[in-house]
């Protein structure tokens, strides 16, 4: 079959590799129709996860058609077409009878800090991911959802992962009506965020980036303020001049540990890696959020350690709130919004990409060109769909 | 009164929402999914009524220190191999509480992808390096910047050349 094939950091391919056989009774074999690039996967691609080997396939936002199934799945037969939560789990450990899906303690075998993630190196499990022709999917009879028949199938994929993280990103702030939310980066998981403070009442919501065009297109989609930092000297007190002097209710951060705008932090984390990338978003989180405010994490770090101003965090009583987004658990309510056009997801997707071109779709997104915001990869054997090239 | 405290206490008016398509729709926290945070029981369609067997375990598979065994369910992609698999061997001798667990196995990334070149090499494959870094989305969507990091790239080089060759021409 066609797969990804990493090659090192900022070298991948795209080429012929076995397909994924059962390995345990509860597995299917899906055949991908549609997969996207993450942000997080750029990081991957940077070279910057630990234990992220030569011949692995990314891609942890998938969906398609069941191709076979093991001995023991009875929720699942040939033929159905699921979206497949990024979360390998199985539903039955300590964390997962609590509904933390993506902290499952018995999918991941290297590291005990995260659930399996599909295609998200060794350090998270050790799985191929989904930016083939074919995937193998653990768990099949807890993981994967049936596609409801009205739901697009643009708006499925970006069910996997996006819009929950998104969607649970603004949940953790635990959001009261009239708050003041921040959210620190314009790449899908903050549009999605900003989309979503609103649904949980928000008052007012700003995003900040520092690329034109995604802050163009968020102020739009999500009908929200927008600062570019690049025109701001200080952000902190950007924000509390905004705020009436006190900061904001909720900063949330979207952006994790490739974020630019500290010189500091840049070359510390992300170029000389003593510490595990910058962490100039979370600076910005804990100075600009008010006394007794939340921080929200969803952006993605390194699993050594960063520099962050923990003495003001606890100064200012605040909270700090952070997980991966367990997907499964968020499906019923964000299908509903979905079903209810409260939210319309398939809006970030800019470009349609056979799987063939991954190597140019992995650069065209990791440099922001061609005004980049989502891209997805479809197969050779996905439901034929119009593809653009990139 | 504080403006802020004396609009908090007035609430603030709703109608300024209603051009938002769903606001509020999950003001109540009881419509949230994630709310509490741990929930039970779960709300799985079909819960496990146990733990998962044991999946086969057909090649080598590494476990961190801080469990006893390796998992029921584990990824078997890319067993380790080389040079960079006796690395990783080493580094899962450490917890995932020491930073030497995660350096030795950035190390051995590092030295997975010149490995990975040479086996590239080995099976009579010369790696299209440009092709895999995406040149072709370069030149079409960025040829300036192209032509800019070539321009650099150059420059430095051409200086490195120079100071070398000024170092040897002394020496002589």
């Amino acid at each position: 079959m066609l797969a990804m094939n990493y090659r090192g950091p900022y070298r991948v391919r795209v080429q012929q590799k076995a397909e994924p056989q059962i390995e345990h009774p509860n597995d299917a074999i899906v055949r991908v129709t549609r997969a996207c690039i993450c942000g997080s996967d750029l990081h991957l691609y940077h070279g910057l996860v630990p234990d992220t080997r030569v011949g692995s396939t990314f891609g942890h936002e998938f969906i398609g058609v069941v191709e076979e199934i093991g001995p023991s799945v009875q929720n699942l037969k040939v033929g159905d077409h699921v979206l497949v939560p990024f979360n390998i789990f199985c539903g039955a450990c300590y964390f997962c009878q609590r509904e933390l899906y993506s902290n499952c303690h018995n999918t991941n075998a290297e590291a005990t800090a995260v659930g399996g993630i599909y295609g998200y190196s060794h350090t998270a499990g050790g799985y191929d991911g989904g930016q083939a022709e074919y995937v193998r999917v653990p768990m099949a009879d807890v993981g994967p959802t049936v596609i409801p028949p009205d739901l697009d199938h643009d708006d499925a994929v970006l069910l996997t992962d996006a819009l929950p993280t998104g969607y649970q990103a603004a949940e953790m702030g635990d959001i009261d009506e009239g708050d003041t939310v921040v959210i620190f980066g314009a790449g899908p998981i903050g549009i999605f965020a900003a989309k979503s403070a609103w649904l949980l009442g928000a008052g007012r919501v700003i995003v900040v980036d520092h690329i034109d065009y995604r802050l163009q297109f968020v102020k739009t989609y999500a009908q929200c303020e927008v600062i570019n930092f690049k025109d701001v000297r200080d952000m902190a007190i950007h924000i509390k001049k905004m705020t009436d002097g006190l900061g904001a209710d909720v900063c949330i951060d979207c952006v994790g540990c490739e974020a630019v705008g500290n010189v500091m932090q840049s070359i510390t984390g992300r170029y000389l890696k003593l510490q595990a990338g910058a962490a100039t978003v979370l600076h910005w989180c804990i100075n600009s959020v008010r006394k007794g405010g939340v921080v929200s994490i969803v952006g993605v770090y390194g699993p050594t350690f960063n520099a962050i101003p923990i003495g003001n965090a606890i100064n200012k009583g605040l909270t700090l709130r952070m997980n991966q987004a367990s997907v499964k658990r968020h499906l019923p309510r964000l299908i509903e919004h979905i079903q209810a056009g409260r939210i319309d997801p398939k809006q970030i997707i800019t470009h349609r990409v056979p799987l063939e071109e991954a190597a140019d779709a992995y650069h065209l997104f990791s440099s922001k060109l061609d005004n980049c915001i989502k891209t997805v990869l479809i197969p050779p054997r996905a439901v034929p769909r119009m593809a653009v090239e990139v | 009164m504080d403006q802020a405290v004396q609009a908090k206490q007035d609430g603030p008016d709703r109608s300024r929402y209603a051009h938002i398509q769903g606001w509020g729709a999950d003001l109540d926290h009881r419509n949230r999914p994630a709310y509490p945070m741990e929930r039970m029981p779960a709300r799985l369609a079909h819960p496990p009524e146990h733990e998962p067997e044991q999946q086969p375990i057909t090649t080598t598979v590494f476990h961190s220190t801080e469990r006893p065994r390796i998992t029921p369910i584990f990824g078997s992609t890319v067993p380790p191999s080389g040079l960079s698999g006796r690395l990783r061997a080493w580094a899962f001798k450490y917890s995932e509480n020491n930073i030497f667990h995660w350096l030795i196995l950035l190390l051995a990334d590092r030295i997975n992808m010149m490995e990975g070149v040479g086996d590239d090499l080995r099976s009579g494959h010369v790696p299209n390096v440009l092709g895999e870094m995406g040149i072709k989305a370069e030149l079409k969507h960025n040829p300036l910047g192209f032509a800019r990091k070539v321009a650099i790239t150059s420059a430095v080089v051409g200086v490195a050349c120079f100071l070398i060759a000024r170092r040897n021409g002394r020496r002589r």
